[in-house]
């Protein structure tokens, strides 16, 4: 069966610095997979690789077979490859049924069409509003998104996400930044993802790799390390050595 | 041939001091100062003001021209232009346009909009053979004062204290401040020099260059492609596309005068086509 | 008043206010003209960010096309305005590819460059375009075959005013559409924009021809009105005259190269009486004082209200 996302033999260095070497990773369709690693891994630059921000030096990416490694960032997003940021980037200008209803309309096609408001287009209000009552941003429809709560917007970034309907998921530390009270609700709403979407999770927050993942992947100087199962890591000894070790620590 | 090669050297050479000290403060806190080229002007009618009114040869004018313009520079550093680091460029683009348009407009009001003319002393007027090719004085002389300045602001870089603190701040100010440097200092001082520069560009470049009350606005494209071309993570590179501005612009005019000056701006496409971010740029540098 | 009602109020005033004041026409001819150009770059800055130092060149060119095809013949109006601004639109497309990559600087020096680029394409070509001496021998025909072009304005007003309104409409469609929201999505945040499949290049590209398409129609304008064609309309002051224009209006919700288009000139108008030839002072002293007061305060204060009239005219409780 073909995997959702490939990746074969991905390389990427920055000088004398490799910050992917040679990564073949697999995320199956509808897969629950994390992506794990100390500080400096290369985690973020393989997601930006997967994603299109970076070219890569060699190798390949895949999503459901087929070759999308030359494909721009918004090429990528199109054919369902969407993602979240470590750090918000959202449109502090817009507010949240905006910014949603952007993500839809492009899904969709729409983001051509210049004659026809916004607001005659009742289907993708309708579909934006649903999301984001569906993420507990119904009452903010119209707050400009640069005034929202920390938390809120850190909801905002996944509900962009999901709107633009993907087939592969990258969520960067969802939950990075937000206050203990908060953290629930992003937990809630990343256990609720659709089943069909394969998520990968780039994270530091082992609970929440633990209660999400049914395959984990060690990411190391840019290599991956390990992978398997979430007890096959968590017993791993080379794992717990630098990885698990190194939290432990601090 | 190489009479053309000379003069396009002189003239980039100026255009190097006239414009390195906006390769700098660009560098150092991404501000656009389109008005770099109003202190250059500066420069240039204080010589003419010196020598005219009160007899002060040519070349006491050079140093009290810097000095003057950096003064001017530093005052205004500190009282407008620090307010307006951290605003987006539009807010630079705006501000330092009034600037020129402020100053083109005074000066047209107190001195006339008439080209000026700088008496040169005697001992700098006329040509020598230089190996055979037929160089004038002056420009001979511009290429020994740009060289010797090009030679003291490259080992300032590259070997005092001040030099390494400023570039530190050039490739990272937010570093270079944890480190314990003092980027407003380093900026305030570069800024002075930078502009006290362009004020010892304006008073040699004067007889060159032609000197009126538009010369912030003729020259302020010239400027923006020396620092978008050469960059401004150093000065070698926008030395160099001084340089080939200077050089290319002579010879353009000078092999096709009906173009004038379309020849840079179209090598300037041309190069940005090619090389977006410059063509003596680090790659991927902003 | 609902902000639906203070737009009728807006045009209404600014159709009433030729009729009040007829000795004016010439002086609400070019406020129109100038309101289109500022609106044209609004577009251009105000929704998709991108700043020029060199939007006289579209102006430019549309006035020079309008001009010369008055000069050889077509002396219709209206199908001369179409075709200048279709050869500004032309050269927009070819240059936005310049202006798509790159930082802020790299923009500037582009869009400065391109036009200076142009002015001096017009000098030298000075047999074509009449270089230094300007484009002589410009005669119009009646607009629609019926209004002849008067020496008091009153068909120049109307037809500036007219083609103003119409413009305006389609612009208000553009901005409002996903196609608009795109391109505040790219101003905004482009890592994000290209995340969520914004293909911010070709919007841009697109963009950027409409703007130039726009400025094209205000040049036409100015050269059908006064029937004649300077070098003047590529000069680096018009480009720079235009943002001026905007800042003081407040630049990303359209009625700001209008409002701004207004105050220009009538302090234009005013100061020249008293020192027309430094003139260009004034400007810089506003220009400065505009920034040390802070564009955002300002333009923010006219978006407020703005917004609020919005909010009002949807029903909604201001937050």
């Amino acid at each position: 069966m073909t995997a959702a996302l490939e990746t074969v033999g991905l390389r990427k260095s920055f000088g004398a610095l490799a910050a992917t070497r040679d990564v073949s990773l697999r995320v199956e369709a509808g897969a629950r997979h994390a992506l794990i690693g100390p500080n400096g891994a290369g985690k973020t630059t393989l997601i930006n690789l997967l994603t299109g921000v970076l070219r890569p030096d060699g190798g390949r990416v895949l999503l459901d077979g087929a070759d999308v490694t030359g494909l721009p960032p918004q090429g990528r997003a199109r054919r369902g490859i969407t993602r979240t940021f470590q750090i918000n980037q959202l449109f502090a200008d817009m507010t949240p049924l905006e910014t949603v209803a952007l993500a839809v309309s492009e899904r969709r096609g729409l983001g051509r069409r210049w004659w026809h408001p916004l607001a005659a287009h009742t289907d993708v209000l309708d579909e934006a509003t649903a999301l984001l009552q569906r993420f507990g941003l119904g009452d903010s429809l119209r707050t400009r998104a640069g005034t929202l709560p920390y938390g809120k917007q850190r909801l905002l970034e996944i509900a962009i996400a999901i709107a633009g309907g993907p087939r592969v998921l990258l969520l960067d530390e969802p939950a990075a930044g937000v206050p203990e009270d908060e953290r629930h609700e992003i937990l809630a709403i990343v256990a609720a993802l659709p089943e069909d979407v394969a998520v990968l999770l780039i994270e530091h927050d082992m609970d929440l790799v633990f209660s999400f993942a049914r395959r984990i992947s060690v990411l190391v100087d840019g290599a991956l390390f390990v992978e398997g199962t979430p007890q096959d890591v968590a017993r791993d000894p080379r794992v717990r050595e630098v990885y698990l070790g190194e939290a432990a620590h601090g | 041939m190489l009479t053309i090669l000379f003069d396009g050297l002189a003239y980039g050479m100026i255009l190097f001091v006239l414009a390195c000290g906006l390769a700098v403060t660009l560098g150092l806190m991404n501000f656009v100062n389109l008005a770099h080229g109003a202190f250059a002007m500066a420069g240039g009618y204080i010589t003419v003001l010196l020598m005219g009114r009160l007899g002060v040869p040519f070349l006491w004018c050079l140093p009290i021209a810097f000095i003057a313009t950096a003064l001017v520079g530093a005052v205004l550093e500190r009282t407008l232009y620090v307010h307006l680091y951290s605003r987006p460029h539009l807010d630079h683009v705006l501000f330092t346009i009034g600037l020129v348009f402020m100053a083109v407009a005074a000066i047209d009001y107190f001195l006339g909009a008439q080209q000026q003319i700088i008496r040169l002393p005697q001992a700098l007027q006329g040509r020598i053979e230089v190996f055979g090719i037929s160089v004038g004085i002056y420009r001979l002389f511009v290429i020994g004062v740009c060289g010797a300045l090009v030679v003291i602001l490259q080992s300032i870089l590259a070997f005092t204290r001040f030099g390494s603190r400023l570039r530190a701040a050039v490739d990272d100010a937010r570093v270079a401040r944890g480190l314990g440097i003092d980027v407003n200092a380093i900026f305030a001082l570069t800024f002075a020099v930078g502009s006290g520069l362009a004020g010892l560009g304006g008073a040699l470049g004067a007889e060159i260059l032609g000197l009126d009350p538009t010369f912030p606005l003729k020259f302020m494209i010239y400027f923006l492609i020396v620092v978008t071309v050469g960059g401004t993570t150093s000065i070698t590179g926008p030395f160099l596309a001084s340089i080939l501005l200077g050089v290319a612009d002579v010879a353009g005019k000078y092999y096709m005068p009906k173009l004038g000056a379309f020849v840079i701006y179209a090598l300037m496409v041309g190069v940005l086509l090619w090389r977006p971010h410059g063509l003596f740029t680090r790659r991927g540098a902003r | 008043m609902t902000s639906r009602h203070w737009e009728w109020v807006f045009w209404i005033a600014a159709i009433a206010i030729p009729l009040l004041f007829p000795s004016k026409l010439l002086l609400i001819n070019e406020i129109a003209i100038l309101a289109l150009f500022a609106l044209s770059l609004d577009l251009l800055l105000g929704y998709a960010g991108i700043v020029s130092l060199g939007h006289a060149a579209f102006f430019g060119v549309g006035a020079y096309a309008a001009g010369l095809l008055a000069k050889h013949g077509l002396t219709e109006p209206v199908s001369g305005l179409l075709l200048a601004s279709a050869a500004a639109a032309v050269i927009g497309f070819l240059s936005s590819f310049l202006v798509l990559r790159g930082s802020d600087l790299t923009r500037l020096m582009v869009t400065m460059g391109v036009a200076l680029m142009l002015l001096e394409v017009a000098n030298r070509f000075d047999t074509i375009t009449g270089g230094a001496d300007g484009l002589q021998g410009v005669t119009m025909g009646p607009l629609l075959g019926l209004f002849r072009f008067d020496l008091y304005g009153r068909t120049a007003c109307a037809y500036s005013l007219t083609t103003l309104l119409v413009l305006f409409l389609v612009a208000r469609r553009i901005v409002r559409s996903p196609f608009g929201l795109s391109l505040r999505a790219i101003k905004g945040n482009r890592l994000r924009a290209t995340a969520v499949g914004v293909p911010a290049d070709a919007r841009l590209v697109t963009v950027y021809t409409i703007a130039a398409a726009y400025a094209g129609a205000a040049g036409a304008l100015l050269a059908q009105t006064t029937q004649f064609v300077s070098l003047d309309v590529l000069d680096f002051h018009r480009s720079a005259d235009v943002l001026l224009v905007l800042v003081l209006g407040g630049s990303g919700y359209l009625y700001g190269g209008l409002i701004g288009a207004a105050i220009f000139k009538l302090m234009q108008d005013g100061l020249a009486a008293w020192t027309p030839q430094y003139w260009q002072f004034w400007i810089g002293l506003v220009l400065v004082l505009i920034v040390m007061i802070g564009r955002e305060r300002l333009s923010a204060g006219a978006r407020r209200i703005w917004a609020r009239l919005a909010r009002q005219h949807a029903g909604e409780q201001p937050s």
